[in-house]
């Protein structure tokens, strides 16, 4: 079930340049289905920004009923976002969307998680899951530069994990692509940019792969109809799915990127 | 007894709260956080004959107080919401305002006559005002003789009530809104969006797909309140405000201007309970400004010596 809750802020962090991880207390972590659920944060009760702002859970802990969040600090809303502190209350829309499937790999299965940028957070919480179900995990996670790379400590201790750079300054320079064509595996989970979404679905449409998508979003409930993409039945060329209520987790030929 | 409930032509409202098309899609998605027959009405999405899929993305563009959209009329065609939609609706006990478009005058017809037949359908809302699609709809809705035309022909047809959407992208509103009155409407429904543009600070371009977009939210709010100020004075059908509306006390206002019942349209995707919230406000707020009932409300602004005589609609 979707709550509307006032979540208490229980600590913000800027872990890397422009990057927060935000953890909240809230009740709403019993209502997490999946790792790749995102909530619909309202800033601030003045007009502007005047809309939510759709961020994905990284990770969640229902023993101590907190969650939390990785996001951008990028335009007016996560940038007013970023100046909250600690103690703080946060009116918190969620959880919504379908997440990752973690069903569709057995114990000893190798499932390879491809992160690009703010898209590596909500892969967070499905390593967690994936591991604690005896899955082998592999993370293969593109960054522009060293200074925008967060978290490889973390996914570290879940399994092998690999870092590309566009400019080279940490990592192997190049992109995610260039990684994941030497690795092997049974099931690909993914969340970034739709460049890198397009070209991890054209190379591997042999294999099982589940992409996460980022769209502009209104309501997130799927009511407004702002964040629908096309569906691949060609026979129906009006057939579509809505990014927040439908999505935002697809399997791979879905929907059109 | 209630304070809130009134009597519009084919409507009986327990309340005038109801969600703006467009912004409630057809109930479902909001009936998973309330019971929708806390409603006084749904305006359910547009509906034309056949099944549109809409503009591209982006579709929507947050602005100051605002959002645009582009969303282009997306809708599951006239046989699937007559089918599907309105049948699902008919579990709550909620009259339902189905909004009613098309390109072509024959198009409004055809959607208007099946519809109006659906039981729960209590009244039609003419769409001629969409700003996001290219033939049809805005056409209508700003030259006065197309829509007096549109209207009658619509009248001719629908076997409930008709209001007209009208577009404040006009010079002279009144004049839209006689015009439609002479067609025979039995109602009007207003604001709906205002022509806009973002553009994109990196490229330079717009950053809706469709290029412009409709302006909605409390930036509008204003435009809505002045036009229907005018435009209540100058008719003798009742006026469904909307335009920014998220708190009890904009309904008041909507009601001071001259407005016999109110649609929320963004606020719903800011706060999904913000209807049943307003709802549960109102009569408080009403006794604190000293009104029995929200009908004394009405016209206030353009009553002579705030007398509280019956608005003539």
């Amino acid at each position: 079930m979707i709550r509307k809750e006032l979540c208490k802020i229980i600590s913000q962090e800027e872990i890397a340049k422009d990057i927060f991880e935000l953890t909240v207390e809230a009740d709403l972590v019993n209502e997490i289905t999946a790792p790749g659920q995102f909530v619909h944060i309202r800033i601030d009760k003045a007009l502007d920004p005047l809309l939510r702002r759709p961020i994905s859970i990284s990770s969640f802990n229902r023993l101590n009923s907190q969650f939390t969040m990785i996001y951008r600090k990028e335009g007016k809303g996560t940038t007013l976002l970023a100046e909250k502190s600690q103690g703080m209350l946060l009116d918190i829309l969620g959880p919504l969307g379908n997440g990752f499937p973690v069903n569709e790999v057995s114990t000893g299965d190798t499932a390879l998680l491809v992160g690009g940028g703010i898209g590596v957070p909500p892969l967070y919480e499905l390593s967690n899951q994936l591991i604690a179900k005896g899955v082998k995990v592999i993370h293969v996670h593109g960054f522009q530069t060293v200074s925008a790379v967060f978290y490889e400590k973390e996914f570290l201790k879940n399994g092998e994990t690999y870092i590309t750079t566009v400019d080279g300054s940490y990592g192997k320079k190049g992109y995610v692509t260039d990684v994941i064509n030497e690795l092997d595996f049974d099931c690909l989970y993914t969340c970034g940019p739709t460049p890198m979404l397009k070209a991890i679905e054209k190379g591997y449409s042999h294999k099982k792969v589940f992409l996460s998508l980022e769209e502009r979003m209104g309501c997130g409930v799927g009511a407004c109809f702002a964040c629908v993409c096309k569906t691949s039945n060609e026979l129906v060329d009006i057939s579509y799915k809505k990014v927040c209520s439908d999505g935002p987790v697809f399997r791979a030929g879905e929907v059109v990127l | 007894m209630s304070k809130l409930n009134l009597e519009l032509p084919g409507l009986t409202l327990k309340n005038p709260i109801m969600p703006a098309s467009g912004c409630f899609g057809f109930g479902k998605e909001y009936s998973q956080f309330y019971d929708l027959s806390k409603l006084g009405a749904i305006m359910i999405k547009a509906t034309t004959v056949e099944p549109r899929f809409g503009n591209p993305t982006p579709r929507v563009a947050e602005t100051s107080a605002g959002m645009l959209n582009a969303i282009g009329l997306q809708n599951p065609g006239l046989e699937k919401v007559m089918s599907n939609e309105l049948p699902w609706l008919s579990q709550f006990d909620v009259p339902i305002i189905a909004n009613v478009a098309g390109s072509l005058e024959e198009d409004y017809v055809e959607v208007a006559r099946s519809i109006s037949k659906a039981p729960n359908v209590h009244a039609l809302e003419l769409n001629i005002s969409c700003p996001n699609v290219k033939t049809g709809g805005i056409a209508f809705g700003t030259i006065p003789e197309v829509a007096k035309q549109l209207t009658r022909k619509v009248k001719d047809v629908s076997e409930v009530p008709v209001y007209v959407k009208l577009s404040p992208n006009v010079t002279n509103i009144v004049e839209m809104a006689k015009a439609v009155e002479d067609g025979g409407a039995d109602g009007l429904t207003m604001i709906n969006t205002l022509v806009g543009m973002r553009l994109d600070i990196k490229t330079g371009k717009p950053i809706l797909s469709n290029r412009t977009g409709g302006l909605s939210g409390p930036a509008i709010k204003p435009v809505a309140l002045r036009m229907i100020y005018e435009v209540s004075q100058a008719v003798n059908i009742p006026i469904i405000g909307m335009g920014g509306i998220e708190s009890a006390e904009d309904v008041i206002e909507f009601f001071y201007a001259g407005a016999s019942a109110v649609a929320v349209g963004t606020a719903n995707f800011v706060d999904p309970f913000v209807c049943p919230t307003i709802i549960e406000e109102l009569p408080l707020l009403l006794d604190q400004l000293g009104f029995e009932h929200i009908s004394e409300c009405r016209g206030r602004s353009w009553r002579e010596n705030g007398q509280l005589t019956h608005h003539r609609a």
